[in-house]
């Protein structure tokens, strides 16, 4: 099977008055068709802008893509004119945010909002689009369709806002859904039905997802492959078992660590990750990692780690055989 | 039970019924609807209110006092003072609506491109609006009658124009505070054009400042209209305008007071009327208060 997505050496830099921040950088990774990717790390370390980059909806200024290339589908996503990714963007590639209060118009009702991308990519017609729209409401599980189409955005709760942006997203069946902490903002017995959403309605139209996310729950239960992000850099990568249940860079051990399980006794006691994460302003020129890992080792300081194959399909980027 | 649920979702009103619903709750901006609605039926039926001809004069009869024939008097012309104030409320709505098109269609549009497009276009765009800014708005405007020449158009582009800068800047800080809102970012998502995006997200967005400052500048273009009427830079007679009313009343202030007062009344009224009418609509349209 093809690739859909290859991000190859992806580096997106922000350029704030304090200096330059490399919220991304050279970061590689695969996606088969169909797939889905968990990309998992705490805040700021880059998940998101990672995904934006994709779709080049990073703000300029501060924010630049100064380097890589994203192939989507064998064209390169970055060297694509304007009006050639705009006719990616919600039609070929979609994307779920992570506010759902604030992801949709107030002005507008929902049913306008949810048509507008079956408008723009597939040209339908007033009436057409007002069918779709039904058929996508339904197809999320909101009850009630043909009157809650002319609702406004404010007349629905978090859970089923975040479902009109899932009927948004999917209305152009996209090969390539790329979900921003969908679950986030909401309540958590809502936030397995609308992953459980996810789950279906992109298996069955055969849409890729990446899964941004620092719930390493979702992650387990969600993907088939992760990847964890620190400090703007990939540290591990590979199929979602045996990252979870193998895990071979420090910062992912630690991460797994410091969440609570349900499956081991209760006495156990949750190991926090010690230290801050790094000033991404000043990174040294070494691992970032390095001041808050046990496994450090002298060449830490100084280079910084490649990820390296450390088992079937699974990579790492350490120095250190952990 | 689900019923009851569905009956109590279902009060929820759309945005321009909500917005109804909070002005009538306030006594001042209900008088304010009640003054700006007369004012709109007197001009646009005034041939069938005015209980006279405004222009039939009768110098035998000039500055006669109120009388049940001439409930407001006559003025120095003879004329039927009642007859010439429902008659001026035209003008003064003409100008009112004039201006305030010019300076919505013209405003609006450039301080919307400059916000959204940011950077250079923002930085050309913002100065040139200082400039007009740093002028004062009336002088302005007879700075361009100078150049125009006296009449009612002039008088209405003049108006107009001077207004235009202070549009460009509200339109310009509302949208740069909802550009950066996510669903900006979401219409993006999905493959929406710049254009789109502006009509569509940004401007529906950011017209309730602009609706609230139409009101209030519309009570401020009626007295700018009137003030150039009353220095004779307006209508040209003998034409029923409100300024030029109470400056031909002006001579006659002392033998018959109600020629110059009713005119200046009607201007004072008028003007109160739609400045508690948008300071309602400022309550009303708060984004605060939306649930």
């Amino acid at each position: 099977m093809g690739y859909l997505l290859q991000v190859r050496n992806l580096k997106t830099y922000f350029y704030t008055e304090a200096g330059m921040v490399k919220a991304v950088d050279e970061i590689s990774y695969d996606l088969k068709e169909g797939e889905t990717l968990g990309l998992v790390g705490e805040s700021g370390c880059g998940k998101s802008v990672s995904a934006l980059s994709i779709l080049r909806l990073i703000p300029f200024p501060p924010g630049r893509i100064v380097g890589g290339e994203v192939f989507f589908e064998g064209k390169d996503l970055l060297k694509m004119r304007e009006d050639e990714i705009r006719d990616i963007r919600g039609n070929r590639i979609a994307m779920i945010f992570q506010e759902p209060m604030t992801s949709l118009n107030p002005v507008l009702t929902i049913g306008l909002q949810i048509g507008e991308a079956s408008e723009l990519h597939r040209l339908l017609n007033k009436k057409e689009t007002r069918e779709e729209v039904l058929r996508l409401l339904k197809m999320v599980g909101i009850p009630d369709a043909e009157r809650r189409i002319d609702d406004y955005p404010h007349q629905f709760s978090g859970g089923m806002r975040q479902r009109v942006m899932i009927a948004m997203a999917l209305s152009c069946n996209p090969k390539l859904l790329i979900a921003d902490e969908p679950t986030t903002a909401v309540d958590v017995t809502i936030q397995a039905q609308l992953l459980e959403i996810i789950k279906e309605l992109t298996s069955s139209l055969g849409t890729a997802v990446i899964l941004i996310t620092h719930n390493l729950g979702v992650v387990a239960r969600y993907v088939n492959r992760m990847a964890v992000m620190y400090a703007g850099r990939m540290v591990e990568l590979g199929p979602a078992i045996e990252v979870y249940g193998h895990p071979q860079h420090p910062y992912t051990i630690g991460l797994l660590a410091s969440v609570p399980r349900l499956d081991q006794p209760r006495k156990e006691r949750l190991v926090p990750i010690e230290g801050q994460p790094p000033n991404l302003i000043r990174l040294s020129p070494g691992c970032s990692f390095f001041p808050r890992c046990s496994h450090r080792l002298e060449q830490c300081s100084l280079e910084k780690p490649a990820l390296r194959p450390v088992g079937q399909d699974h990579w790492a980027s350490c120095w250190a055989d952990v | 039970m689900d019923e009851i649920i569905k009956k109590s979702e279902r009060r929820e009103r759309g945005p321009i019924r909500e917005v109804f619903h909070r002005l009538s709750k306030r006594i001042t901006a209900l008088i304010g609807l009640v003054i700006v609605l007369l004012f709109f039926i007197s001009a646009l039926f005034a041939p069938f209110l005015a209980p006279h001809d405004p222009y039939e004069h009768s110098l035998a009869d000039k500055l006669a006092n109120p009388s049940w024939d001439y409930p407001l008097g006559r003025d120095e012309l003879g004329r039927c003072i009642l007859s010439r104030i429902i008659y001026g409320a035209r003008v003064s709505l003409l100008i009112g609506i004039i201006v305030i098109s010019i300076g919505v269609l013209v405003g609006v549009p450039i301080g919307v491109i400059s916000a959204y497009f940011g950077g250079k276009v923002d930085f050309i765009v913002q100065r040139f609006v200082d400039t007009m800014l740093a002028f004062p708005g009336i002088l302005l405007a007879l700075l361009l009658i100078a150049m125009l020449g006296v009449g009612l158009h002039n008088v209405m582009i003049a108006v107009g124009i001077s207004t235009i800068p202070i549009y460009a800047r509200l339109a310009r800080s509302s949208v740069l505070a909802i550009k950066a809102r996510q669903f900006v970012e979401a219409a993006k998502s999905i493959g929406a054009s710049h254009l789109r995006i502006i009509l569509r997200h940004l401007i529906p967005n950011s017209l309730s400042p602009i609706i609230v400052q139409s009101t209030l500048h519309m009570a401020t273009a009626i007295l700018w209209a009137a003030g150039l009427g009353f220095l004779g830079l307006g209508v040209n007679p003998p034409t029923a305008e409100w300024g030029a009313m109470l400056n031909g009343g002006r001579l006659y202030i002392r033998v018959a007071s109600h020629v110059a007062t009713f005119p200046g009344l009607m201007i004072f009224i008028t003007v109160l009327g739609f400045n508690l009418l948008g300071d309602g609509l400022r309550d009303a349209l708060d984004p605060r208060l939306k649930t």
